[in-house]
């Protein structure tokens, strides 16, 4: 089979940055921004991503794959091209997350885990974000990284939720093209 | 002498803190310059052992001392900041890596120069993308004004610090599961001994730090371990950010002197509890916390490391989670453990198993199907898994159950019917 050089032509800069981190001799504490580096291309990291940066380290694929299974923030099937994560710990829930949750997710018509009809956002609980004088609050995840809402009502979410809907017709076509690239 | 005020979140005083000019302009990497040019690298370990200064993750360590502990037969040396602030109730961190983050970045410098590590990660939550991507910009801002990289101040001494992020797992807050994460690897605890000062990062010795600790230093190095001794107690000197948050009319971050009351924090500060509500119980370390029951003798306690123990809590990283009288105590533990039920590595079994039972049984008290002796069950599969966890997270997830049933049984028996909070109930 030959090897696969899809995120190495096209990151090429990107990769020997996040390997100049680290010693020479340790490469392989370079597989986490890797992984970030390979799912900010397309949201979620395919099985031929996983192989490509096991070999850029010179560890097997199970050991990367492991890894996205261990660490929440990485994904191994594709969501929401927005994911917004809700963070329902026992601080926010003092201060009415829970409720939050469940009413964004009602007036949406989705489940907590599920995404919109469109695939434009997936809506989940997750763990406390560091930010809990601030609840209800999210974190909204893209391809373009990672962004914290804070002091959240249900119809500020919806709103915003509104916007990404407008911005985002184009960016899903592009998605999609990078998409077949990277399979390809 | 140091400004009036602020220690740690001199931003809230100072605008634009987290530009470089303006850091400078106010006295910031005189201390680095100092140590760097002017004391041996023990000397500096030995100012910060003289300050007293305790590690402000939740240990309460030494920090000195942890410095001294490095091992100088093998080399290199490493520094590691510990940025993964994820304890639930904990937001202390971020707020100075945003506000104030070259006093930090100088603590980590400081600390590298003690130790004569010539490399330094800082390690933050995956979730802090934005803090880390700053971090970076002010670290390439430090190198090139000279604050980093070859020969710094003219000597010999030559450091480089670099970020890395974690990627959703709390467990990573562990020092010696940040390190296997920051080698790439599944962020699970080491068996220890032998500890990080001897077999650290890539297996050298290596100090582990949290941010806010780190932030403590250049002050101690500019004005001295006396200076620093005026606040605080004898046994915890110096000030400490308490992180507020849950029933109370302002959350948020308070720098104050360790030894202040509950008292202060929670009505002086965060101005009391909403809707008249009374205190029912403190989480004083986050969702680590036992439940200390805020009688009187409890709001008066002084937030130390040495006071909070005897009214039956841990002060821990002082993320002091305010419980009012609206709140369910069941609802409540069934949050703490699902949240350490979620967060287990699974590496040990006590606590893999422990706190999947825990789990099901905190789920069927809530939901009304428990059978009579499950809250006795719950209390102890906690006791079963005391003392025989690899690390701190199985340990800790016990607190809030066992003292909650301890100090609040008769909401358990009553568990079914109750609200879950005055908040949620919709």
């Amino acid at each position: 089979m030959l090897e696969r050089k899809y995120l190495a032509e096209k990151y090429p800069q990107e990769i020997q940055n996040i390997l100049d981190k680290y010693p020479a001799e340790q490469r392989r504490s370079a597989v986490m921004p890797l992984l970030y580096l390979a799912q900010r291309d397309k949201m979620y990291i395919n099985r031929e991503d996983l192989q490509e940066i096991g070999d850029i380290l010179g560890i097997t694929l199970t050991e990367v794959a492991s890894l996205v299974g261990f660490y929440t923030l990485y994904y191994d099937q594709p969501k929401g091209v927005y994911h917004i994560q809700v963070c329902t710990d026992l601080p926010c829930a003092l201060r009415g997350a829970d409720r939050f949750l469940a009413e964004l997710c009602d007036r949406l018509g989705i489940q907590p885990g599920e995404t919109t009809p469109d695939g434009l956002v997936t809506i989940e609980p997750v763990m406390c974000l560091a930010a809990c004088d601030k609840a209800p609050m999210f974190q909204l995840q893209s391809g373009a990284g990672l962004t914290y809402y804070e002091n959240q009502t249900v119809e500020n979410a919806l709103s915003l939720i509104e916007q990404l809907r407008k911005d985002a017709s184009g960016r899903r076509v592009s998605a999609r093209e990078r998409g077949r690239d990277g399979n390809g | 002498m140091a400004d009036n005020g602020y220690v740690l979140l001199r931003h809230r005083e100072i605008p634009d803190l987290d530009s470089l000019e303006v850091y400078r302009k106010h006295g910031g990497f005189q201390a680095l310059e100092k140590a760097v040019t002017r004391m041996k690298p023990a000397e500096v370990t030995e100012v910060v052992k003289a300050s007293g200064l305790r590690g402000r993750g939740g240990a309460g360590f030494p920090t000195g001392l942890k410095w001294a502990f490095m091992d100088n037969q093998i080399w290199p040396h490493y520094v590691v900041a510990n940025a993964d602030e994820s304890e639930p109730g904990t937001f202390k961190d971020r707020e100075i890596m945003e506000g104030n983050p070259y006093q930090f970045l100088e603590g980590v410098a400081i600390c590298a120069y003690a130790v004569q590590a010539h490399l330094a990660y800082v390690y933050l939550r995956g979730e802090f993308w934005q803090i880390a991507e700053r971090l970076d910009s002010h670290l390439a801002a430090m190198e090139a004004a000279g604050l980093l990289g070859e020969r710094l101040f003219g000597s010999d001494y030559s450091l480089r610090i670099r970020t890395h992020l974690g990627a959703g797992a709390y467990i990573c807050g562990e020092e010696t599961a940040m390190l296997e994460s920051l080698e790439g690897k599944l962020g699970q605890p080491r068996l220890r001994p032998p500890f990080p000062a001897t077999f650290g990062l890539y297996g050298k010795p290596t100090v582990v730090n949290n941010v806010e600790t780190l932030t403590n230093v250049p002050r101690i190095i500019e004005f001295g371990a006396d200076w620093y001794r005026s606040m605080g107690t004898e046994k915890s000197p110096g000030p400490k950010i308490f992180s507020l948050s849950g029933c109370v009319n302002k959350p948020g971050n308070y720098e104050l002197p360790l030894g202040t009351t509950f008292r202060h924090l929670i009505f002086e500060c965060g101005g009391g509890v909403p809707e008249g509500n009374s205190v029912k119980a403190i989480m004083s370390a986050g969702a680590s916390s036992s439940l200390i029951v805020a009688n009187d003798q409890a709001l008066d306690t002084p937030m130390d490391y040495e006071s909070v123990p005897n009214v039956g809590g841990q002060l821990g990283s002082a993320s002091v989670i305010v419980i009012d009288s609206s709140v369910s105590i069941p609802w409540l533990i069934n949050k703490t453990v699902h949240f350490f039920r979620h967060e287990s590595c699974g590496k040990c079994t006590p606590c893999r198993e422990g706190t999947f039972w825990m789990g099901h049984l905190t789920q069927r008290i809530l939901d009304g199907t428990a059978k009579p002796e499950d809250v006795d069950l719950l209390y102890d599969v906690g006791g079963q898994m005391r003392g025989k966890c690899l690390c701190a997270l199985g340990e800790f997830s016990i607190e809030a159950p066992r003292s909650s049933i301890e100090r609040f049984r008769s909401e358990f028996d009553l568990a079914p019917s109750q609200p879950k909070t005055a908040v949620d109930q919709g």
